[in-house]
């Protein structure tokens, strides 16, 4: 049976991504761990330029959000568009420049940020010859996606395909329009866009960065992966389509809150946060749709450790759907903006419920892909605790400094003059600093654990023979 | 696509999910509405940026008459004064920015103060859309871990700037913000070009690189005279980067002199 699936289906191009997610994820929380302890024991900056926390920090994010994300989100939908459509991809060859040209980007990152060549806006700090190249590899790897669900030979085009593919058009949209700049030199441009303008155009594409890239994305692996780990369909049909409808209309409304009380006009930020109030309802709904798929088979939460991982990531995708509206409530963006907070908030989703969904996805995949058992169930069981007791440490940390330094700046004596300097709150924040490194430290050695596992598993797999055995079969008619 | 079973349709959610270009151009549709909705009125609207209302707010020679020029005696003389309204960033001031995002200073500092009592008396009067018309791309950042700096410029002397870049935690022994030393060490506009035998193979046409960038903000729609740009040569002779940031910084905030009597936003 697994014989035939691997010459049926391309399954290379899936190794190799997943593979490369699980080192991008080791590299991108060692950056993380790294610019953490800057905050906390400035000489780690060490007067290097290359080292300094403005120029890694950028770093940090690109690999986690495009190396470790994009190589799961490329895995996942290379894997699942073949499996639910029941077809090989439509192009091998389109999927391996996929394949070269990703990495070549976050190459040319890892090489570039460190130089300060950067364009400044968060997120898209790649300057304009990288910018050209992601267009040029995210429009493959869209056109062999669209093209094999138009070569399917299901009838339907099943749930996880509608949300990457939302995905991928407004990743189209947004990263044309944000990157858009005049070249003044190889590798220095400016911005067409200015002030305001520029700021909204931003903050559209920021927030959708995390709601289509790393959420829609991410809620097309939840509906492939869930259900197949569950071995159970999806809860509810209807509230798939909901889901999938509200999440594609409103999310893309949601960049004008980073920008409450700034000079954006009041009429952006407010309705901005309007929808954002009304997006728990989809979220919500996509939450309870997947964990609801498990109903009827908690007791396997005892013993399938990717599913605890499943599971874990969509409690955490509540929890985080549920905090954001909060903070975009403009009465509480007041204290929340500009804080730790939002560093905190960020983290709850990008750690517990992007890295939980793409763990336990990839965990899933491994045998699937090496057609053996995972190398040792305990060490996923490990990486599960190490994974969840570090997020959780990680964001109390930011959640305790940024009310605290929200409450410090707009505290008064009682003689109405303002009770702390600036210094005093950035001193304040020390112990939490610290405290998050040491849970960002937790979640590293979690994430070292895993690429441990993973590379014996494959190690694993050759030694058994189970790959070439597996690929030498002739496929079943 | 031959054995794929013919459906009979029953609604037209169940024709999206079997006709992927009918799929496709319904989510392309539905994902462009929020962006249309939310960004394209902000290039129109006249409220969006204040000095529509108020003409004060920007200098009335900006792009007619240079900002410094040379006097007969070869000094240093500044068409645009403190309070005169906001205008593009000279050449060294530019020189500054560029390190200011290269450094990735945005990413602990914010250029935008809010409407609040504790912001006005920590950092002044809020922030207005049209103080930034000229920052391509904006620097209104998203978290303070260090201090706000829209209105920084004035607040303490050249000398205290470049003493805090290079060490900050010898002037504020809690600071975590990085050190700066090598911005000492290089000159502010260093010449980039490649030649061979006298010929410059790269980059084409001339200027300095900061002339090049002054040319790019004017394609983006910088009022920058002729004369702005030819001014680059003696304002960043013999300047380093350390002297290109202090320029930018002492300038943030110093441009317009705002009315605490007047609602510039409602």
């Amino acid at each position: 049976m697994q014989a035939s699936l691997e010459q049926k289906y391309n399954f290379d191009i899936v190794r190799w991504f997943t593979i490369m997610a699980v080192v991008y994820l080791v590299l991108g929380a060692g950056f993380g761990v790294y610019i953490a302890s800057e905050l906390a024991w400035p000489f780690l900056n060490f007067d290097s330029p290359y080292l300094s926390f403005g120029r890694l920090r950028p770093l940090h994010t690109n690999t986690v959000i495009f190396a470790f994300g994009g190589c799961t989100l490329m895995a996942t939908a290379f894997y699942s568009v073949q499996r639910t459509c029941g077809v090989r991809l439509w192009s091998d060859k389109l999927a391996r420049f996929t394949f070269w040209g990703w990495n070549a980007v976050i190459v040319l990152a890892v090489l570039t940020l460190p130089l300060g060549l950067t364009q400044s806006k968060e997120y898209a700090e790649l300057e304009w010859p990288i910018d050209i190249l992601i267009a040029v590899v995210w429009l493959a790897f869209t056109f062999n996606f669209i093209m094999t669900i138009a070569i399917r030979k299901s009838s339907h085009i099943y749930v996880s395909n509608w949300f990457f593919l939302g995905m991928m058009i407004m990743i189209v949209y947004l990263h044309v329009v944000n990157s858009l700049a005049i070249p003044v030199g190889l590798f220095k441009s400016y911005s067409i866009f200015s002030g305001v303008q520029d700021a909204m155009i931003q903050w559209w594409w920021g927030h959708n960065a995390v709601g289509f890239y790393l959420t829609a994305g991410f809620l097309g692996i939840m509906y492939y992966f869930v259900p197949k780990q569950a071995g159970r369909p999806v809860y509810s049909y209807r509230l798939s389509v909901i889901h999938f409808w509200a999440l594609m209309f409103g999310y893309v409304w949601l960049g004008a809150h980073h920008l409450q009380y700034t000079a954006l006009p009041d009429w952006t930020g407010s309705l901005g946060a309007a929808i954002s109030l009304a997006m728990i309802i989809p979220s919500w709904g996509g939450a309870v749709n997947g964990m609801m798929t498990l109903s009827g088979a908690w007791d396997r939460l005892r013993t399938d450790y990717v599913l605890r991982f499943l599971i874990m990531a969509l409690a955490f995708y509540a929890m985080s759907t549920f905090e954001g509206p909060v903070m975009a409530l403009k009465s509480v963006n007041a204290l929340s903006h500009y804080t730790d907070w939002t560093i905190g908030h960020v983290h709850s989703g990008a750690l517990g419920w992007v890295a939980g969904i793409s763990i336990g996805a990839i965990y899933h995949l491994m045998t699937r892909l090496y057609h053996t058992e995972m190398f040792s169930e305990r060490l996923i069981n490990l990486h599960f605790w190490t994974a969840t007791i570090g997020t959780v440490i990680y964001i109390v940390a930011m959640w305790v400094s940024g009310i605290m330094q929200g409450l410090m700046w707009r505290a008064y004596d009682e003689y109405g003059t303002l009770a702390y300097t600036f210094v005093e709150s950035v001193d304040a924040m020390h112990p939490y600093y610290a405290m998050r490194a040491v849970g960002g430290g937790l979640f590293l050695f979690g994430a070292a654990v895993m690429l441990f596992n993973v590379l014996m598993t494959v190690r694993k797999s050759v030694v058994e023979g189970r790959l070439q055995q597996a690929r030498a079969l002739p496929a079943m008619a | 696509m031959s054995d794929r079973a013919k459906v009979r349709v029953k609604s037209f959610q169940e024709w999206l999910e079997v006709n992927i270009w009918g799929l496709l151009i319904a989510t392309a549709l539905v994902l462009s509405v929020g962006g249309l909705v939310e960004i394209v009125p902000l290039f129109y609207l006249k409220n969006t940026m204040e000095h529509n209302a108020f003409p004060e707010i920007v200098w009335d020679k900006a792009g007619k008459e240079p900002i410094v020029t040379l006097d007969d005696a070869g000094k240093v003389k500044w068409n645009w004064q403190p309070g005169d309204g906001v205008r593009p960033y000279t050449a060294l001031e530019l020189a500054g920015r560029d390190i200011y995002q290269r450094e990735g200073c945005y990413l602990c500092h914010s250029q935008m103060i809010r409407p609040f009592r504790d912001e006005k008396e920590r950092y002044g009067h809020y922030s207005l859309a049209s103080e930034s018309m000229f920052d391509h791309p904006f620097q209104w950042g998203s978290k303070r871990t260090g201090p706000d700096l829209a209105r920084v410029g004035g607040k303490y002397s050249d000398d205290w700037q470049r003493r805090h870049l290079y060490d900050p935690r010898s002037l504020v022994p809690e600071s975590v913000m990085p050190s700066y030393p090598w911005l000492d060490e290089t000159a502010a506009d260093p010449d980039m070009s490649l030649r061979v035998f006298g010929f410059t193979l790269w980059p084409a046409g001339t200027g300095s690189r900061m002339q090049r960038h002054m040319r790019g903000m004017q394609q983006v729609g910088v009022p920058y005279t002729e004369a702005d740009i030819a001014a680059a040569e003696f304002l960043l002779e013999g300047k380093t980067e350390m002297d290109a940031l202090v320029a930018y910084l002492q300038v943030l905030g110093t441009m317009v002199k705002l009315d605490d009597a007047k609602a510039y936003r409602e």
